[in-house]
């Protein structure tokens, strides 16, 4: 059973203000039936050293990711983790994590991918959470096994492979990740080992809107009009756009989606998961180097 | 996987304290393995007072999603001192650099410098961790040993 939707007034100006809860909302429902929450962090050991009661964890590479192909788990790996987890499909679920819900927005967006329906952010994540001074343990709930549907994965609707990105080449693209990222500047010094990609820049035409900007001080998501300014006026998207957001691995891309799709009602907005580590390594597709985002090229 | 600035491919023992790190991960279930690196975590030591006044001297490890910062100095016997701090947020980062600070307590220029450059690969935390976050321990040994050759390269 669906909890009922935060009526936060702070929420009211966006396109879906029932993905968002308060803090508030969530201290006082904590433990309702059909609510679970999940914390999804970068630290792998963050939920460990106190976590908010209740609150189940879920770790994006460890759960998420497939351990052999790069990819997400499948229907049944999904129906097995969140069976296992004690999460029924009908149940509203509720995520929060560090970093400006950085990793938060991951899970969510591939909770989407298998179309659970009502899945949440708390708005402001942990940072918030602490700041207001509320209570974590760090006593793991025992909760029972259910038995979660398999749900096949739908790669189309808000998923993008590289070849999705060639064929979108002329609609906007927003690339998140920082300027000197976009820029193809190294900051890494050499002889240092080195992660990641053999070239440097970005897809050209893409804007660069660092994943961050969408986010407030204390945390939590700017105001409509604020991410507005942001990216509509600031990036140049428009109702009706077509939009792929990417970063390095789909992560900062991730909540970036949920800002354009959630908080603004951009419709088809799409995560290149692949993203900077597999654009930067593939061979003969279109790079641009520098600040400005480069031209579409011809086909 | 190996960090270009690793070991020196000096073969011989594992230091017996890296050693016994490695065997008591190994004994564990995957969860206790995490929870033992929280332990490590905890008994991360402070930076010695004298760092505050010069952050300068910190080298950033890049190769971790969290800032950690390392120092290594050598004393008038040749032994090496390895000091680490990381953020309270980032238990995981606390966790290796601890690992390390332990592991390589007491030991000489020599010993550090042969450490194998797999060691982190080789405590059964790739899978509780996974061996993208496993990186970041191997960015710590790797720079230690840079600052430790470094610094006896004069």
């Amino acid at each position: 059973m669906a909890v009922e939707t935060d009526p936060n007034p702070a929420f009211s100006a966006f396109a879906h203000p029932e993905r968002l809860v308060s803090t508030e909302w969530l201290a006082e429902h904590l433990g309702e039936p059909g609510l679970v929450v999940v914390e999804s962090d970068e630290d792998v050991l963050l939920y460990e050293t106190g976590h908010i009661e209740g609150a189940v964890k879920i770790d994006w590479h460890t759960d998420l990711n497939d351990p052999v192909l790069r990819d997400y788990l499948d229907g049944a790996g999904f129906a097995k983790l969140l069976g296992g987890k004690g999460i029924s499909r009908d149940d509203t679920v509720v995520i929060y994590g560090d970093k400006n819900n950085w990793w938060a927005a991951y899970a969510l967006w591939v909770f989407t991918l298998f179309g659970h329906e009502d899945v949440r952010l708390l708005d402001g994540g942990r940072a918030k959470w602490e700041a207001e001074g509320r209570a974590y343990t760090t006593e793991v709930p025992v909760r029972e096994v259910v038995d979660y549907p398999v749900v096949e994965r739908d790669d189309t609707a808000v998923r993008a492979f590289k070849e999705d990105v060639l064929a979108h080449l002329g609609n906007p693209l927003i690339d998140v990740r920082s300027p000197e990222e976009y820029v193809g500047d190294r900051t890494t010094a050499p002889a240092y080992p080195e992660e990641g990609t053999l070239r440097a820049g970005h897809i050209p035409s893409a804007q660069n809107v660092p994943w961050a900007k969408a986010v407030a001080e204390d945390g939590s998501f700017k105001t409509k009009d604020e991410l507005d300014a942001i990216y509509r006026e600031g990036a140049g998207l428009n109702d009706g756009d077509s939009v792929i957001a990417y970063c390095r691995i789909g992560e900062r891309s991730s909540h970036t989606w949920f800002v354009l799709t959630h908080l603004l009602g951009f419709e088809g907005v799409r995560n290149y998961d692949g993203s900077w580590t597999e654009w930067g390594s593939a061979v003969r597709v279109p790079i641009v180097k520098g600040a400005e985002p480069g031209a579409v090229p011809a086909r | 996987m190996h960090a270009v600035a690793g070991g020196d491919g000096v073969s011989g023992e594992l230091p017996a304290k890296l050693a016994e790190i490695r065997d008591d991960f190994l004994a564990l279930s995957q969860q206790d393995r995490l929870q033992l690196l929280l332990e490590f975590s905890h008994e991360l030591p402070e930076l010695p007072e004298r760092f505050a006044d010069h952050p300068d001297l910190l080298e950033r490890v890049e190769e971790c999603q969290s800032p950690v910062y390392i120092f290594v100095e050598i004393d008038d016997d040749g032994i090496v001192h390895l000091h680490a701090t990381a953020p309270r947020e980032a238990p995981t980062t606390r966790g290796f650099a601890s690992i390390l600070v332990q592991g390589l307590a007491g030991l000489t220029v020599a010993e550090v410098l042969a450490v194998p450059s797999d060691y982190p690969l080789t405590i059964g935390l790739t899978e509780a961790v996974s061996p993208l976050r496993i990186r970041g321990m191997s960015g710590l040994l790797g720079r230690t040993q840079r600052q430790v050759r470094e610094k006896t390269a004069a």
